[in-house]
């Protein structure tokens, strides 16, 4: 089956129908929503108990595995998560296969940098020196 | 070959009727593009500040103790709660429950109040604890 394929003969001529994938995409989505779901809990409860927010007891909770494992896993499903959103969003909104492919294509870009980024500091920030 | 036309793109805002179940499916989608790139960049900065040391945690901790740094934090906490709720709902309905009008319209309801009535406690007790 191509793109574009279609049951009605006008359909056809059209080039319109479904195109039998995507499915993929969306189970993808889900499954990310899911991990964010635990993940977004761990990390607002962790910010609500730690017991202050200084430069000294964030080190320390993200030096020790107990921290620092949780926070990438956050990191790096966070972002897949905000990629997978933000092409819905692009898909729906932005006229033309040439410009969905272009800014679908710019913000996986900067969610990449973003990601490595965030990534850096955490192992910054796990394997340096405890403060 | 026939001219492959443009698929329609999604739907026309100013032809709806308001109603929770359109509001929330709405805010979904603007807090999932606010918290991709305003929450992300908070993220992303604040990892950054803490593996950069005393001097960038302070930058980052003073901008984030300004009032305007304390708008945008109040306006992440209620995006992430939003966009929580209404995803178990969409989650939810994924599974094909709480799709008749009454419960639809309810839980719609319920992730505007509980986002509302969350980050109001949260900032209550941040900023009770901060005195």
């Amino acid at each position: 089956m191509s793109l574009g394929d279609s049951a009605t003969e006008l359909g056809r001529v059209e080039g319109i129908g479904s195109a039998r994938r995507g499915g993929e995409d969306w189970i993808a989505e889900r499954l990310s929503s899911v991990a964010l779901l635990l993940l977004g809990a761990w990390f607002l409860a962790s910010i609500l108990f730690l017991p202050k927010l200084d430069l000294e007891t964030v080190t320390e909770w993200l030096h020790g595995a107990g921290g620092a494992v949780p926070m990438a896993l956050f990191i790096i499903v966070s972002f897949w998560h905000a990629v997978d959103g933000l092409k819905v969003v692009v898909d729906d909104y932005v006229e033309g296969e040439g410009n969905r492919w272009a800014w679908n294509t710019l913000i996986l870009f900067l969610a990449m940098a973003g990601a490595s980024l965030c990534l850096f500091a955490l192992g910054r920030i796990a394997f340096g020196a405890a403060s | 070959m026939a001219a492959v036309r443009d698929r329609p793109i999604s739907p026309h805002l100013t032809i709806w009727r308001w109603g929770p179940n359109m509001l929330v499916s709405i805010l979904h989608r603007i807090t999932g593009v606010g918290l991709s790139i305003v929450g992300l960049a908070a993220l992303t900065w604040w990892l950054l500040a803490i593996s950069g040391g005393a001097a960038s945690y302070g930058t980052f901790t003073r901008a984030a103790s300004n009032w305007v740094g304390i708008v945008i934090l109040i306006g992440l906490t209620w995006a992430f709660f939003q966009h929580l709720f209404s995803g178990i709902r969409h989650l939810v309905t994924d599974t094909g429950m709480g799709l008749h009008l009454r419960p639809n319209k309810m839980s719609a309801i319920l992730t505007i109040v509980g986002s509302a009535l969350c980050t109001a406690f949260l900032w209550a007790y941040f900023l009770g604890a901060l005195k």
